[in-house]
């Protein structure tokens, strides 16, 4: 990128005089434009899909959406942007930070280290590479979304909205109520990063290939010949063995629960 | 509260307790020793309870009242005195009693009196060991290592705000600072000394005027302190960081924030203090809370020993704090 050509800024703060004070310094800075304000990660996230920023500065701590889950989410797209986290005071990130080499400012933030993160975005250093990544992700308290990318767009689904998490060959498929996504993310890796958190106990794993979240589980019926998705999402009619399957909230399908499973039905 | 004296204080609700039952479960053991089977455990139980619990009583009243005379005395003078005034309500209690009582009237008083004077020395010995391991420059350090810590998140952020301030509003920032000011003069103190209600109810204004100043709409305060006795006595930085808790865990993860509410009243010779705030679980996954009720606990047990609650629970996607001090006046201080 050429020394003096425009470099777009994205902040994102949930405190209106954190913002205040980052526009200040950008203020001060020559050759930067704001693109826009966002007061948590889901707003920095809507703001980068149409604006392109080269550089987000995120706040680590963020009501909806922290900085550092809008920061995985935000890889997804088509130019990944030089990333810069903000924080007050955050030992525990500081320490990852600082031994992954990863961007992060500290509030009160100073003019001349802001410089410095802006130059070397310039300089198109700053990118997050997988290594750091993958550093980051335990500081993630829980997920709040699933994001992928659609025609270089990132579309977030909220945790919330999740039905069930189906395993395919190379893929999870995600099912809400009104469609399916599929990302690039194995079951065991998801449901391992759900063990460490709250989420571990919004959804249930009723076969081998299937996390179900809890609340969309209406019902259990007992089934001959099966009619409902197994693995790979196709019809299983080989057996007149009899058989559990969940019935779900908003959708007709249904989840075969697997025999080891099956102790979750009757208690 | 802690008094300076080395006599135990009789007036105190946890030492009368604890006096119930150490000399209850003596007097059970005594029981077990001297009778063989459950009819005559139960037997000379009760024979051994309707001796001892009159006098017991009898005793704790009589201390109750002669509590500010011992205060004065030298320790070993009171316990002497102690020692030797029980074992004599003990005589007048036998000689009284001596034609009703189902005891063995060839009995001499010898075994009763000795009985009394041991259960007190156990008593007297246990309080001056407990005394020992709470001793004040004990119980001093400790206060002062429980002394609250505000959240370093808190002022960094907060000059962040006061930053932002100073070009376009220097007014409100010139306020905030002086707020900042006079929070971080009473939380960098010496805070083992109780203070007036009143004195901690206004840090706790100058401390939310600040995380108003960060957090603005989102945060809003409610008070219900009408019935509140401005002078009553409490530790410093009990509600501060109550309320420090409400802000980081209740306000800041709700994009829209909350309402907290501070409710202090006076009931029956105690001080209630209620705060409560907005939580969702799905939005908390901080276990800091915890760390500072135990804190806050302790500081209060070590003031006010039993005589003083700290309860906390979530009702109606609330979380509430319930503390209950002894109303404390700064005469008696």
């Amino acid at each position: 990128m050429l020394n003096n050509s425009l470099l777009k800024i994205v902040i994102a703060d949930d405190e209106a005089p954190a913002r205040n004070r980052l526009k200040d310094l950008l203020s001060d800075i020559e050759h930067v434009a704001l693109v826009g304000e966002a007061k948590n990660g889901l707003e920095a996230i809507t703001i980068a899909n149409d604006a392109m920023p080269h550089l987000l500065l995120l706040d680590i701590r963020m009501p909806v959406m922290d900085g550092i889950e809008a920061a995985t989410h935000l890889q997804k797209l088509a130019v990944k942007p030089h990333i810069v986290f903000t924080t007050a005071y955050d030992n525990h990130a500081l320490q990852a930070f600082e031994l992954n080499a990863i961007d992060y400012l500290l509030k009160p933030i100073h003019l001349e280290r802001l410089q410095t993160a802006i130059d070397k975005a310039r300089a198109l250093q700053g990118i997050l590479n997988a290594e750091q990544l993958e550093a980051i992700k335990p500081l993630l308290p829980a997920r709040s979304h699933f994001s992928i990318n659609e025609r270089g767009r990132i579309i977030l689904l909220p945790i919330d909205e999740v039905i069930y998490l189906r395993a395919e060959l190379k893929y999870v498929t995600v099912r809400t109520s009104i469609r399916e996504y599929l990302i690039e993310e194995s079951l065991t890796t998801l449901e391992n990063e759900f063990a460490q958190t709250s989420l571990g106990e919004q959804f249930i794993r009723l076969h081998r290939n299937c996390l179900v979240a809890k609340v969309y589980i209406i019902g259990y019926e007992k089934r001959t010949n099966s009619t409902s998705i197994t693995e790979h999402g196709e019809h299983d009619s080989t057996s007149g063995e009899s058989h559990w399957v969940a019935l779900l909230k908003d959708i007709p399908d249904t989840i075969v629960i697997s025999r080891r499973q099956q102790h979750l039905v009757r208690s | 509260m802690r008094k300076s004296s080395r006599i135990p204080n009789f007036r105190n609700l946890g030492i009368n307790l604890r006096l119930l039952i150490i000399v209850n479960v003596i007097t059970t053991l005594a029981a077990i020793f001297l009778s063989s089977g459950l009819s005559g455990f139960l037997l000379s139980l009760t024979t051994l309870l309707a001796f001892v619990l009159p006098i017991l009583i009898s005793s704790m009243l009589l201390l109750y009242a002669a509590q500010p005379a011992l205060n004065k005395l030298p320790y070993f003078a009171a316990c002497g005195i102690i020692l030797l005034v029980l074992p004599l309500i003990t005589l007048l209690f036998l000689s009284q009693t001596s034609d009703l009582l189902i005891l063995d009237a060839t009995q001499s008083s010898v075994r009763p009196v000795l009985f009394t004077l041991l259960v007190t020395m156990i008593v007297l010995y246990y309080f001056n060991l407990q005394h020992r391991a709470y001793s004040p420059a004990m119980a001093e350090a400790r206060l002062q290592a429980l002394q609250a810590r505000i959240r370093p998140h808190f002022l960094f952020n907060c000059i962040n705000a006061v930053l932002s301030l100073i070009r376009t509003q220097p007014k409100r920032a010139e306020t905030a600072l002086e707020d900042m000011a006079d929070l971080f003069r009473v939380l960098m103190a010496d805070n083992r000394d109780l203070v007036p209600l009143a004195q901690e109810i206004a840090l706790c204004r100058q401390y939310l005027a600040l995380e108003k100043l960060r957090l603005e709409e989102r945060l809003n305060m409610t008070w219900q302190i009408d019935n509140m006795p401005p002078e009553a006595l409490i530790p410093p930085l009990v509600l501060q960081p109550l309320l420090e808790n409400a802000v980081y865990h209740g306000i800041e993860p709700l994009p829209k924030g909350g309402e907290i509410i501070i409710n202090v009243k006076s009931i029956a010779k105690e001080i209630h203090i209620l705060i409560s705030n907005p939580y969702s679980i799905s939005h908390n996954q901080h276990i800091g809370n915890k760390m500072a009720l135990g804190n806050i606990k302790e500081r209060l047990l070590l003031h006010f020993d039993l005589e003083a609650r700290l309860t906390s629970a979530f009702k109606n996607n609330r979380y509430e704090v319930h503390i209950v001090i002894p109303h404390l006046k700064n005469t008696n201080a």
